[in-house]
């Protein structure tokens, strides 16, 4: 009985907490509009997310396009195919690694403070007092942060994915010695730019979308102690990097499922 | 002041990733390569197509001149059925025969149009009818095989009358 209770129990808290976050969501999609009148407060917050982000994506992105591109000569060239490296490259930053590896990332370096600055916001009871003086904190506070992060994010991957390439082209043609032609023509063979480039795209946005409303989300409804605001700094990381990883899988499947 | 100053980084940071979109796009994926529109269709009936994918290319004496847009099969007559789009800027002769190639020996393949003598074009949506179909590296061995099997098939009862 017990057993059958604690599942009940734990089904129903499971389904309120999904519950609470859609209505967050849909609340916070209510006043996106009231955003985007103040433009102003939108490009503070990709200056905050956005610009201080990029050290860290563009030196990421430069050190996966190196070691990609030695580690995949290491294999290509077994069967003769060093000059497709490239391609190869390419193909797994646009499609995956660019994407994925930029919302890892930005969980960690944008996601975080955005959470702790919120949370702290509401353990200093601002948004509160806001709340007194008849401003809507999520107008006021959670939007612009949303755009913020949502314009930021395709932005920071198509960057760390461009580098990447560059940083490959670095390694093929000036250490490895494949030809500067083949390199860039058996891309442009290869690489389709709809269902690579433009999919890869998308995929970044939607990463973008959930580990920004991920942070938020945690921040707002953080508990107002030091300790609450380290626990919702940590779910922050977790949830969203699970987040990115398993939507990852479905956008894979449902977008390159067919040749 | 300070304002102003943020505004241009983030004016920066997107100028930034706008480049880097447009250098993915053009230098790194195929976008310059020539897009729909200023094409036509025309179809080609193969006993088999091999290894033959759709957006492979169609060559003509090795230059690119279109890509397949879809394959299938006719019910009717068990032939491959490849449909192709071409630059309108070539134009083809009605008895082009088309052919199913593969660049290098383990490349992809690709189908080869070799134009004929007739002076009217092939018109959009028209059939070539002369083709060739994939070669098969399996069928290909299995020839030779049997070829050697028959010869030696042939060399043996010689043999055997000979030493008793």
């Amino acid at each position: 009985m017990n057993f059958i209770q604690g599942l009940g129990a734990g089904t129903l808290s499971i389904l309120r907490a999904w519950g609470h976050a859609a209505i967050f969501f849909v609340g916070l999609m209510r006043v996106l509009p009231q955003a985007m009148r103040r433009f102003g407060l939108v490009i503070t917050q990709i200056h905050a997310i956005g610009n201080r982000s990029l050290v860290i994506i563009l030196a990421s992105g430069l050190a996966v396009g190196f070691v990609l591109a030695l580690q995949m000569y290491y294999a290509l060239v077994t069967y003769g195919a060093a000059e497709s490296l490239g391609l190869v490259v390419n193909l797994s930053l646009v499609r995956e690694l660019g994407p994925v590896v930029t919302a890892l990332l930005f969980a960690g370096r944008a996601g975080t403070s955005l959470t702790a600055e919120i949370g702290l916001m509401k353990a200093g009871e601002q948004l509160a007092a806001m709340e007194l003086m008849a401003i809507d904190p999520r107008a006021r506070v959670l939007a612009p942060r949303f755009l913020g992060g949502v314009i930021s994010m395709p932005l920071l991957a198509i960057l760390f994915s461009a580098i990447g390439i560059l940083g490959a082209w670095v390694v093929a043609v000036g250490l490895i010695g494949i030809d500067a032609g083949n390199f860039w023509s058996i891309q442009q063979n290869k690489v389709d730019f709809w269902r690579d480039v433009v999919n890869g795209v998308i995929k970044s946005a939607v990463f973008g979308v959930v580990c920004t409303f991920v942070a938020l989300y945690q921040g707002y409804e953080t508990q107002a102690t030091p300790e609450g605001v380290a626990y919702a700094t940590t779910r922050t990381v977790v949830v969203s990097s699970l987040a990115v990883l398993a939507m990852d899988f479905i956008l894979t499947a449902l977008m390159f499922s067919t040749p | 002041m300070a304002k102003k100053g943020i505004e241009t980084a983030v004016g920066l940071f997107v100028l930034l990733g706008l480049l880097a979109f447009l250098f993915v796009a053009l230098k790194a994926a195929n976008l310059t390569s020539f897009g729909r529109g200023d094409s036509y269709t025309v179809t080609a009936r193969f006993d088999n197509i091999g290894g033959l994918k759709t957006r492979a290319p169609v060559r003509s004496a090795g230059v690119v001149v279109g890509r397949i847009t879809s394959i299938s099969l006719d019910a009717k007559t068990y032939q491959g059925v490849v449909t192709m789009e071409i630059e309108r800027a070539y134009q083809f002769p009605k008895d082009t025969s088309a052919k199913i190639l593969t660049a290098g020996l383990l490349g992809d393949q690709y189908v080869g149009l070799e134009p004929g003598g007739e002076v009217d074009n092939l018109a959009p949506g028209t059939t070539i009818k002369q083709t060739q179909s994939a070669v098969v590296l399996e069928n290909l061995i299995g020839q030779f095989l049997f070829n050697k099997a028959a010869d030696a098939g042939g060399a043996a009862p010689d043999n055997a009358s000979k030493k008793p």
